[in-house]
C-alpha cells in the first residue's frame, strides 16, 4: 500500500507525523486560529460600541471635565454641547511610532528564524535579542499611552471607549509580554552549551509564528482604533 | 424478542399520549399557549397547527421505521447481514425530504412573521389603546399615557380593540408573557420593545400572564392578569383608575388611622416610609419605586398575582390577614423582596401588629 | 530513555505509589479513565440536583427547597451536566479511543493532555466550592446581565461562575487543540481521512467547535468579570452598555456548545450500530459531511436563542432559515443510521439498546427543535417547559443515551471485563422509560404555558398531573443510575475475561488486547480499508507479528501538568480573593512552565513535545 510507505521511524515516536508537518507547529497554527476568534470578539465589542458613545451628560462635564479631572474626550475630537472643543485622546504620531517598532520587530524575527534555520547561531541570537528589545520598547509605548490616557481622565469606567480600548489593547499587550518571555527563553536557551539543540530552527520558527500573529493583530487594532476616524 | 414488542406498544402508546395530551392542553388550561384569544395568537396558532401535524408525520415515520427495522432485522439463526456501504440516490432523496418539509414550515413562518409585525405605529387605528408595561423585580407596572392611568399587575383592555404594549424594564431583563393574547416578548433595560394584539373575547375572568425570563429570586412570583372587557366595563374601570383614591373622610376609623400611618413621612427611624416608594393619588404618597396603590383594594390579586385580592373575594378578612403578613415580612410570601435593591422593609420589626392591621385596613378600602 | 517493546518506561520517581502514578500520568488511557470517573461523579451530583428540583415541583406550592436554593440548583444542574458531566464524559471517550482508533500510541501531546484534565478538575472543584463559600451561581447557566451584575447579584457567586468557567474553558481548549493535532498527524499508515472512524471525525469536529467558540465565551466572561470587579459597563445599560451583547456573545459560544455535547454521542452511535448490525455504516461519507455541515451551520444559528429579545423581522427570518437548515444534515444522519439497520443481522446487546434508543429519543428532540425554529411558535414556547422537554430529549435522550451506549460497548476494551447484559438491559429500560416519563409530559406543561425556572406554581393551572408524573420519572431515572452503578461495581470485581474483540467490531481499538497495554499496540497497525478488522478478517489477513527489536518510546510521567494546574487554580482563587494568592499562582505557573520545557521527554536529548 502506498500509504504504508511513511511508517514511523521507531526512534522518533513522538515526532511521527502523518502529514509531515511537525505536530508542535500544527498546534501553534490551530492555537492562532482560536486566538483570531478571541481578538475578533474583543475588536467586535469595540466596534459595536464605537458609533454609540454618547457625549457625557452636563453633570459629568461640570463635575469632571471642568473640574480638571477629565481634560480630553474619547476617542476623537469633539465639540461639547456647550460649544467647548474637547481634544481627542488618541495620539496618532506616538502610536504610529510604536506600530513601526512592532513592525520592525517582525522583520528582526524573520532574520532570527533565517539565522536559526541556516546554522548561524550568532545571527539568530542577535536578532532574537533585537526582536525582544523592540517588543519591550513597544510595551513601553503602551505603558506610556495608558499612563497618558489615565492622566487625561480615561479609565475603564469612563465610557465604553475606555472599557473596550483598555481591555482590547491590554490583552494584546499581555500577548506581546508572553511573546517577549518566549523570546527571552529562546535566548537563554541558546546561551547554553548545547544551544537550542538540533531543533533550534524549528523552535525559533514556531515562536516566530506567534510573534507575527501578535504583530498582525496589532496592525488590525491600529487601523481600526487609530486610523479609521470615529 | 419480547422486549421489542413491548417497546412497540410503548411507542404507539406514547404517540397516543402525545396527541391526547396536546389536545387536552388546548382545551382547559388557563395559561395555554394553544388557546388563542387574539388576532396575534391566532396567527401563531394557525402556524403551530401546520407545524404540529408535519412534526407528527415525521415523528410517526421515523419512530415507526426505527421500531420496524429493529424488529425485522433482529438476529436470526442463519441470517447474514447484507454488506451495503451506501446508496447515492437514497442520500439525495433523504436530503430532499427534510428540505421539502422545512420549506413547508418556513414559508408560512415568514408569512406569520410579516403578519405579526406591528408596522408603522402612526398608521394604527385611532382607537388603539397604548399601554406601557414596565418590568420590576418582581412586579409589573402598567401605564396608560393617553388616559393618565398608572397601575400595577392588572391590565385592562377593551375587547376587539388594538392594543399596543410598549415593553420596558426598570432593572433586569423580564419577559411579558400572556400566552392566550400575545405570546411573549422580553423587557430589556435600555430598550423599547412593542407588541400589538387585538383581543377578541371578553371574559369576566382575566387572562393569565407571567414573567417568562428568569429575573432573580422571586421570578416565579412575578405574575399579572389581563382583563379583556366590553367597552363599557373598560370605560368604567378607566374612570375609577383615573380618579384619586377614596377620600380619607369616607374611610372607616381603623382605615383612617392606617392612612395616617401610611402617609407619615417619619413612620419609623432608619426605614423609608411607605410614601417613599408608593403612590396613593390624592394623598401625600407619591413614591414611584414600588407599585401604585391608589386602587389596590379594587384589584383581584395582590403581590403580583401571588394571592387573591379584595375584589370578588369570598373571604376578605382572609385576604387582609395575608396583606398584614406581607407588610410584616414580604419575604414570607415573596422571597427576596426585602433584600433586593431598594426593597421593601419587613415592617413587622418596626411597627406594632395594631399599626400593621390599620395600614392593611386602609389599603383594603382603597378601591 | 528508549525501552524494549512492551516494557514500561522507567518511572521518573523511584517506586511511585499508586496515587502518585495517577497524579503524574500522561497515558491517554489513564487520563480517559480520570475524565470518565470524574464525569460520572458529576453526573450523579447533577442528577441529585435534578431530583431536588423535581421534588420541589412535584406538587403546586412545594416546600422541599426555598427560592434561593431552587435557583442555585437549576443553575448548577445545567452547569454541572454541561461542563462537568457530558463534556468530560465525551473527553473520556476521546482520550481512550482516538489514539486507539487511529493506530497511535498516545495523543500528540501527552503532558498537555494531563494538563487539560487537571485544569478541568480545578475548574470543576472551584465551581462547586461556591456552594460553601457564599452561595452557588443562581442566575442560570446563561448568566444574563444585568441580573448577574451589581447591584442585582451582590454575592461572589457570579465571580465563581466567570473564573471557574474560564478555567474550564482553558481545559477544553487545550484538549481540543491536542485532539485536532493528534487526528491530523498521528494516524497509522493507511489511515486516510476518509477511513477515520466516524467517532474520530466527530471528535475532530467537536474539537474545532471548541477551538473556535471557547475564545468568544472567554471574552464574554472576561467582560462580565471586569463589569463586576473593575467598573466597566459592557453589559450595564446605565453606563452605556448593552445586555443583549452578552446574549450574542454567550450564544455564539452556546450554540456550537450544543453540538459539542451531542456530536460525540452521534459518533458513538455510528460505531455501535454497524458492529451489532454486522454491516458497514450506511453512507459513511454522508454521515461525515452531515457532521461537518452541522458544525459549520452551528456558528450561524445562535440568535434563535434570542427570538423573543426584540430582534427585527429580518434577523428572525434569517436565523429561522439557518436553524431549520440544520435539520437537513441531522435528518441525513438519522436516515443513514436507519439504513444501517436495514438488511442487518442485529444483535441486541445493551449497547445496541442504548444506540437504537438514542435514535428514537434524539429524533423527538430534533422534531421539537424544528418547531421552535419558527420564531412565531418560539414566541409561545420560548422559556416554557416545552424547551425543557426539547433540550432534555437532545441532551439526555441524545448525549446521555449515546454515552451509555459507548460505556457498554467499550467497557470490555477499557477494563477487560464485561458489564452484565441482564442488569444492563434493566438499566436501559429504567433510563428509557424514566426519561420519557420525565421529559415527555414537559411538552404538555410547556403547551399549557408553564414557564421554566420557576420554583413554585399555583394549583388549577392544569400543571399538577404532568409535574407529578415528571417527578416520578426522575426517580425512575435515578433507579436506572443506581442499577448502572451496581453493574459497574459488580463488573470490576468480576474476572477479567474479555477477549480482544468480543463484538467482532471493525475498528482498530479492537485489534489490541483488552485492556490495551500502555503502549497501545505491539505493532502499529497498517490500515487497508475503512473497516480494517473486517477487511483483514474477510481477506484472511493475520495480525502482524511484533518486532522484538522495536523500541517503543513512551513519555515518562510528569508532575508539571498537575503543578501548573495548581498554579492556575491559585491564580483563579486569587482573582476571587486576594492579589497575593494570584501572584503566588503566577509564580507557580512560571516555575511549572519552566520545568515543563526543560523536562526531558523525547528519546533524544533536548526533545520536547
Amino acid at each position: 500500500m502506498a500509504e504504508a510507505a511513511h511508517a514511523p521511524s521507531p526512534a522518533a515516536g513522538a515526532r511521527h507525523s502523518t502529514t509531515g508537518i511537525d505536530s508542535r507547529k500544527l498546534l501553534m497554527w490551530i492555537f492562532l486560529a482560536s486566538e483570531c476568534l478571541f481578538f475578533g470578539s474583543l475588536i467586535s465589542t469595540y466596534l459595536i460600541f464605537k458609533g454609540d458613545i454618547p457625549f457625557p451628560s452636563p453633570a459629568f462635564i461640570t463635575e469632571h471635565m471642568h473640574g480638571g479631572e477629565v481634560t480630553g474626550w474619547f476617542p476623537a475630537d469633539r465639540t461639547g454641547p456647550d460649544g467647548t472643543e474637547y481634544a481627542g485622546v488618541l495620539n496618532i504620531p506616538v502610536t504610529s511610532a510604536s506600530t513601526f517598532v512592532l513592525l520592525m520587530s517582525s522583520v528582526a524575527m524573520v532574520l532570527a528564524v533565517f539565522g536559526a534555520q541556516n546554522g548561524r547561531p550568532k545571527m539568530m541570537k542577535l536578532w532574537l535579542f533585537a526582536t525582544m528589545l523592540l517588543g519591550i520598547v513597544f510595551l513601553g509605548f503602551q505603558v506610556f499611552e495608558f499612563h497618558e490616557f489615565g492622566a487625561e481622565g480615561l479609565n475603564l469606567s469612563t465610557n465604553q471607549f475606555g472599557a473596550s480600548f483598555f481591555v482590547l489593547t491590554g490583552f494584546h499587550g499581555a500577548h506581546v509580554t508572553v511573546g517577549v518571555l518566549m523570546l527571552g527563553s529562546l535566548l537563554v536557551g541558546s546561551m547554553r552549551r548545547t544551544g537550542l539543540g538540533p531543533d533550534s530552527g524549528f523552535h525559533v520558527e514556531t515562536v516566530g509564528l506567534y510573534w507575527h500573529f501578535v504583530d498582525i493583530v496589532w496592525i488590525v487594532i491600529f487601523t481600526i482604533i487609530y486610523l479609521i476616524p470615529a | 424478542m419480547r422486549l421489542d414488542r413491548l417497546r412497540g406498544r410503548r411507542l404507539i402508546a406514547t404517540a397516543a399520549i402525545l396527541v391526547l395530551g396536546l389536545a387536552l392542553a388546548a382545551c382547559s388550561d388557563p395559561q395555554s399557549t394553544v388557546d388563542p384569544k387574539s388576532d396575534h395568537t391566532e396567527t401563531i396558532n394557525d402556524l403551530y397547527i401546520i407545524v404540529f401535524w408535519l412534526a407528527m408525520v415525521v415523528f410517526v415515520a421515523v419512530l415507526g421505521a426505527t421500531l420496524a427495522l429493529s424488529l425485522m432485522f433482529r438476529e436470526r439463526p442463519g441470517r447474514v447481514a447484507k454488506q451495503i456501504h451506501g446508496n447515492s440516490r437514497l442520500e439525495v432523496v433523504w436530503t430532499l425530504i427534510p428540505v421539502v418539509i422545512l420549506v413547508a414550515i418556513f414559508v408560512p413562518t415568514v408569512a406569520a412573521i410579516s403578519d405579526l409585525d406591528h408596522g408603522d405605529e402612526d398608521e394604527l387605528p385611532a382607537n388603539t389603546v397604548r399601554v406601557e408595561a414596565i418590568g420590576h423585580q418582581w412586579w409589573f407596572e402598567f401605564r396608560y399615557p393617553d388616559l393618565g392611568i398608572v397601575t400595577a399587575n392588572e391590565m385592562h383592555v377593551p375587547v376587539d380593540t388594538p392594543v399596543l404594549v410598549t415593553l420596558l424594564s426598570d432593572d433586569v431583563i423580564h419577559s411579558f408573557g400572556v400566552p392566550q393574547l400575545a405570546g411573549k416578548v422580553d423587557m430589556v433595560p435600555g430598550r423599547e420593545h412593542r407588541i400589538l394584539f387585538t383581543p377578541n373575547e371578553a371574559r369576566p375572568n382575566a387572562y393569565l400572564g407571567q414573567c417568562v425570563e428568569f429575573c432573580g429570586t422571586s421570578h416565579a412570583n412575578m405574575r399579572f392578569r389581563v382583563f379583556v372587557d366590553e367597552q363599557g366595563v373598560f370605560d368604567a374601570w378607566a374612570r375609577n383608575e383615573i380618579a384619586d383614591a377614596v377620600a380619607v373622610e369616607s374611610l372607616s376609623a381603623l382605615a383612617q388611622e392606617g392612612g395616617a400611618l401610611f402617609t407619615n413621612p417619619l413612620l419609623a427611624a432608619g426605614a423609608t416610609p411607605c410614601i417613599g416608594c408608593h403612590t396613593v393619588s390624592g394623598s401625600l404618597a407619591s413614591g414611584t419605586i414600588g407599585p401604585n396603590l391608589t386602587h389596590v383594594g379594587g384589584r383581584s390579586t395582590l403581590f403580583a398575582g401571588v394571592r387573591d385580592g379584595f375584589a370578588g373575594a369570598a373571604n376578605p378578612d382572609a385576604v387582609q390577614r395575608e396583606l398584614e403578613r406581607w407588610i410584616s415580612n414580604p419575604d414570607d410570601i415573596k422571597p427576596g423582596v426585602t433584600t433586593r435593591q431598594s426593597g421593601m422593609p419587613a415592617w413587622g420589626e418596626l411597627l406594632t401588629g395594631e399599626q400593621i392591621r390599620a395600614i392593611a385596613a386602609y389599603l383594603r378600602e382603597l378601591r | 530513555m528508549a525501552t524494549a517493546a512492551g516494557a514500561l518506561a522507567p518511572p521518573a520517581v523511584p517506586a511511585p505509589s499508586v496515587v502518585w502514578s495517577w497524579l503524574t500520568t500522561v497515558d491517554h488511557k489513564r487520563i480517559g479513565t480520570l475524565y470518565g470517573v470524574s464525569g460520572m461523579a458529576f453526573f450523579v451530583l447533577g442528577g441529585i440536583e435534578a431530583l431536588m428540583i423535581r421534588g420541589q415541583l412535584a406538587v403546586p406550592n412545594g416546600d422541599v427547597v426555598d427560592a434561593e436554593h431552587f435557583n442555585a440548583l437549576f443553575s448548577m444542574h445545567a452547569l454541572t451536566m454541561i461542563f462537568l458531566a457530558i463534556m468530560p464524559l465525551g473527553a473520556a471517550f476521546f482520550n481512550w479511543l482516538v489514539p486507539l482508533m487511529i493506530g497511535a500510541r498516545d495523543v500528540a501531546f501527552p503532558r498537555l493532555n494531563a494538563l487539560s484534565y487537571w485544569f478541568f478538575l480545578a475548574g470543576a472543584l472551584m465551581l462547586n466550592a461556591s456552594w460553601f463559600l457564599g452561595g452557588a451561581p443562581d442566575t442560570g447557566w446563561f448568566a444574563y446581565p444585568p441580573l448577574t451584575e451589581e447591584p442585582f447579584s451582590t454575592s461572589r457567586a457570579m465571580d465563581f461562575y466567570t473564573v471557574s468557567l474560564l478555567i474550564l474553558g482553558v481545559a477544553s481548549l487545550i484538549a481540543a487543540l491536542n485532539f485536532i493535532v493528534t487526528i491530523i498527524n498521528l494516524r497509522a499508515p493507511g489511515m486516510t481521512m476518509l477511513r477515520l472512524p466516524v467517532f474520530v471525525w466527530m471528535t475532530m469536529i467537536v474539537s474545532w467547535l471548541l477551538a473556535l467558540s471557547l475564545p468568544v465565551l472567554t471574552v464574554g466572561l472576561v467582560q462580565l468579570y471586569f463589569d463586576r470587579n473593575f467598573t466597566t459597563h459592557f453589559f450595564i445599560p446605565d453606563g452605556g452598555g448593552d445586555p443583549i451583547l452578552w446574549q450574542h456573545i454567550f450564544w455564539i459560544f452556546g450554540h456550537p456548545e450544543v453540538y459539542v455535547l451531542i456530536l460525540p454521542a452521534m459518533g458513538i452511535v455510528s460505531e455501535v450500530l454497524p458492529t451489532f448490525a454486522r454491516k458497514p455504516l450506511f453512507g459513511y461519507a454522508a454521515v461525515v459531511f452531515a457532521g461537518l455541515s452541522i458544525a459549520v451551520l452551528g456558528f450561524a444559528v445562535w440568535s434563535h436563542h434570542m427570538f423573543t429579545t426584540g430582534l427585527g423581522p429580518v434577523p428572525r427570518v434569517v436565523f429561522s432559515a439557518t436553524t431549520m437548515t440544520i435539520a437537513v444534515p441531522t435528518g441525513v444522519k438519522i436516515f443513514n443510521w436507519l439504513a444501517t439497520l436495514y438488511g442487518g443481522n442485529i444483535r441486541f446487546t445493551t449497547a445496541m439498546y442504548f444506540a437504537v434508543g438514542f435514535i428514537a429519543t434524539f429524533t423527538i428532540g430534533g422534531i421539537s427543535g424544528v418547531m421552535h425554529a419558527s420564531p412565531p411558535i418560539d414566541s409561545q414556547q420560548q422559556d416554557t417547559y416545552f424547551i425543557v422537554a426539547h433540550l432534555h430529549y437532545v441532551l439526555f435522550g441524545g448525549a446521555i443515551m449515546g454515552i451509555f451506549a459507548g460505556v457498554y460497548y467499550w467497557f470490555p476494551k477499557f477494563t477487560g471485563r464485561f458489564l452484565n447484559e441482564g442488569i444492563g438491559k434493566l438499566h436501559f429500560w429504567l433510563f428509557f422509560i424514566g426519561m420519557n416519563l420525565t421529559f415527555f409530559p414537559m411538552h404538555f406543561l410547556g403547551v399549557a404555558g408553564m414557564p421554566r425556572r420557576i420554583y413554585t406554581y399555583d394549583a388549577d393551572l392544569g400543571w399538577e398531573t404532568w409535574n407529578f408524573v415528571a417527578t416520578i420519572g426522575a426517580f425512575v431515572i435515578a433507579a436506572g443510575m443506581l442499577t448502572f452503578l451496581w453493574n459497574f461495581v459488580r463488573s470490576l470485581r468480576a474476572e477479567a475475561n474479555a477477549p480482544d474483540n468480543p463484538w467482532d467490531a471493525p475498528t482498530l481499538e479492537w485489534a489490541t488486547s483488552s485492556p490495551p497495554p500502555e503502549h497501545d499496540f505491539d505493532v502499529v497497525p497498517v490500515v487497508r480499508a475503512r473497516d480494517p478488522l473486517w477487511h483483514d478478517r474477510d481477506n484472511g489477513l493475520a495480525p502482524p507479528e511484533p518486532d522484538p527489536n522495536e523500541h517503543i518510546h513512551l513519555p515518562p510521567p510528569s508532575y508539571y501538568p498537575l503543578l501548573i494546574a495548581i498554579g492556575f487554580a491559585l491564580f483563579g482563587i486569587g482573582a476571587l480573593s486576594h492579589l497575593a494568592v494570584l501572584a503566588l499562582g503566577a509564580v507557580v505557573i512560571v516555575y511549572g512552565v519552566w520545568g515543563w520545557v526543560l523536562e526531558p521527554t523525547g528519546p533524544e536529548p533536548g526533545g520536547a513535545h
